[in-house]
């Protein structure tokens, strides 16, 4: 019987995944972008240049610094209360961030033990998550996470809630498919003929061969929470509205589109470099760490 | 597909439509926040409250109020707007045909695009073409509708595209047609100059909901094709002496198509449940934009009805996906 970590990495153990890791040029790019918005996520008060909330109406609609009318220390310009672009762009990282890493990782608990239920126990079990999936399957998910957050109320918590209630079928259908393979490998067998529990089998010998693949869908679960959220602060349903988060920046700069066009056009930019970087780690981790594509 | 699995298939889509009413219904009342309190405004009297209850049924139990509306439903009637003041259906009806031709046009600038980018990527096969296919995919792949829909708003605004970013059609145009099916009429009456306006209104939101479409149906036809690029009858056609491009075409792309019908059907449903944020960011008038509008007045009735509406969508999709599969597979073709 294998040891179950060691059927999840590459042979020569821990440092060769490591540099296997290292290796792929998608998961170092992609890294090293999620890397970055982590540290700026942390240090956002020693890096902003300024209070992100700070008003000063004299300096309303600053362009960015390479455009005429540009004020130095204001280098992306200003909102239409003379708010620091960039210092907002800094602080919203937090936002962002905070989101993705709960609402994946909620997301990921329900849909994965629903998953991991299902492929495992099979029968009714089966029959009930399968349902579920199908009911949830057959909601629009965009007017689903507004109804649900005008329902719990606007904030930070009800889009987390919002995220997992809605997102958990992406888990549990790709963990439930890979258990139904799982549980025919021999190794579930063995396990199961050295008196091995069938909780025991499914924690400790299933769980962990499903883990590469979980990796990868929380990548791509965390890319998903910050445009949810990005969206939900567009409707205007996310944070309080004077509180920077990137969708509250892009709604209040399409309002204002034909006069400072800048507005809207920083943390769209923002959003799509940081959606391709964690699309690009997701990517990378699956071709590092899936054993059927390594070969 | 047999004609009993069609039905059993058919059936199963009950359960499934009765459960998305039942959660729906009971998200709307039983999780905090009171609906009258949704609806009226804020200081309203305990009178009014009381009475708006009565009025809508709501001082019954909740299991009472879902079997009441249910009966409703089922014999067509979903209830009345409460911001709009009409008939719920006739107000999803309206709007729909908007909604989708939307969808409709989407779908096929993504099988377009879709497919020209597959076939490019393997008859350009390792060389500069499939790079840059692969490439150009990859940025596809990541980036959602909703964000495309914002960079051809700034694009046309930054860069004067000379497109329309708001409407269905130019607001000076007085449309009293017969069907709300406006580009469909358009082309029956022969109008060209509505048409033109038409179609200019829906290039950039119909776009921005094919590209994620596009990307999944390029990867998994250019895999596809690749694949049977790989096998015996293709080697044969080569031998035969028929040009690559012939061969794709002609041999390939037949075979290619089924795991590709199969594997991107299912993303359709992505495709419309799209339609929502695109019709807000574009200022579209169909369901979704409708579906927002009811969500900030608090417009029980109406989001019910059009979740709903969106669920039978989501389904009648799913159910063609599974029927166009069988069709195309020779193998389940004879039942």
């Amino acid at each position: 019987m294998a040891e179950p970590v060691a059927a999840a990495l590459p042979d020569d153990g821990a440092t060769g995944s490591v540099r296997a890791l290292l290796g792929n040029p998608r998961v170092v790019f992609g890294g090293a972008i999620v890397l970055l918005l982590v540290t700026v996520a942390l240090l956002a008060d020693v890096l902003a240049p300024a209070d992100p909330l700070a008003q000063d109406l004299l300096y309303s609609y600053l362009p960015p610094f390479w455009l005429e009318g540009a004020e130095p220390g204001y280098w992306l310009g200003t909102d239409s209360l003379g708010r620091d672009i960039l210092s907002r762009l800094i602080h919203a990282a937090r936002v962002a961030l905070v989101v993705a890493v709960i609402a994946a990782t909620a997301t990921a608990l329900i849909g994965t033990t629903l998953g991991l239920l299902a492929g495992f126990y099979g029968r009714w079990v089966d029959t009930v998550v399968s349902r579920l999936i199908d009911i949830w399957m057959a909601f629009p998910p965009v007017l689903l996470s507004i109804v649900l957050v005008a329902v719990l109320g606007a904030g930070l918590h009800s889009v987390i809630i919002a995220i997992a209630v809605i997102d958990w079928t992406r888990f549990a259908r790709v963990v439930r498919a890979e258990v139904m393979v799982q549980r025919e490998q021999d190794y579930v067998a063995s396990a199961v003929v050295i008196g091995l529990g069938r909780w025991r089998t499914l924690t400790g010998e299933i769980l962990p061969n499903v883990l590469p693949l979980l990796i990868t869908l929380f990548t791509l679960e965390m890319g998903i929470a910050i445009i949810v959220e990005a969206i939900l602060s567009f409707v205007g349903l996310s944070m309080a509205s004077d509180f920077p988060t990137w969708g509250g920046m892009i709604a209040e700069g399409r309002q204002v589109i034909h006069q400072a066009w800048w507005l809207m056009a920083f943390p769209i930019a923002v959003l799509i470099v940081v959606v391709i970087a964690l699309n690009m780690l997701g990517d990378g981790l699956r071709q590092v760490l899936d054993p059927v594509l390594r070969r | 597909m047999s004609r009993a699995q069609l039905l059993r298939r058919l059936l199963l889509t009950i359960p499934t439509l009765f459960g998305v009413a039942l959660i729906v219904f009971i998200l709307l009342r039983v999780v905090p926040g009171d609906p009258i309190a949704m609806m009226l405004p804020p200081g309203a009297g305990e009178e009014d409250i009381a009475r708006l209850r009565a009025l809508y049924g709501l001082d019954r139990p909740i299991l009472e109020q879902f079997l009441v509306w249910l009966g409703d439903a089922i014999g067509g009637d979903f209830g009345n707007s409460i911001s709009l003041r009409q008939d719920v259906l006739s107000l999803v009806f309206s709007r729909l045909p908007a909604t989708l031709e939307l969808a409709f046009v989407a779908v096929v600038l993504a099988i377009l695009l879709g497919t020209s980018m597959a076939l490019v990527g393997v008859y350009g096969a390792r060389r500069l073409p499939e790079w840059i296919v692969d490439a150009v995919n990859g940025v596809l792949l990541a980036i959602p509708d909703f964000l495309w829909g914002l960079v051809f708003i700034l694009a046309v605004v930054v860069l004067g595209w000379g497109l329309p970013i708001s409407g269905r059609i130019d607001p000076r145009l007085d449309i009293d047609w017969a069907t709300q099916f406006w580009i469909l009429e358009s082309i029956v009456r022969l109008d060209v100059d509505t048409l033109g306006v038409l179609l200019r209104h829906i290039l950039l939101p119909a776009i921005a909901l094919a590209l994620p479409l596009a990307a999944i149906i390029t990867r998994v036809l250019k895999a596809s094709l690749m694949e049977a690029m790989a096998q015996d009858y293709v080697q044969m056609a080569r031998l035969k002496g028929l040009s690559r491009g012939r061969i794709i075409v002609r041999e390939a792309l037949r075979n290619a198509a089924i795991p590709t019908v199969t594997l991107t059907g299912v993303q359709l449903t992505f495709l419309v449940g799209g339609t929502v944020l695109i019709e807000r960011i574009f200022a579209y008038q169909g369901i979704g934009n409708m579906a927002i509008d009811a969500v900030i007045n608090r417009d029980l009735p109406l989001i019910q009805g059009l979740i709903l509406t969106f669920a039978v969508l989501f389904i009648v999709i799913n159910l063609a996906v599974d029927l166009t599969y069988a069709a195309l597979n020779p193998r389940l073709r004879r039942g």
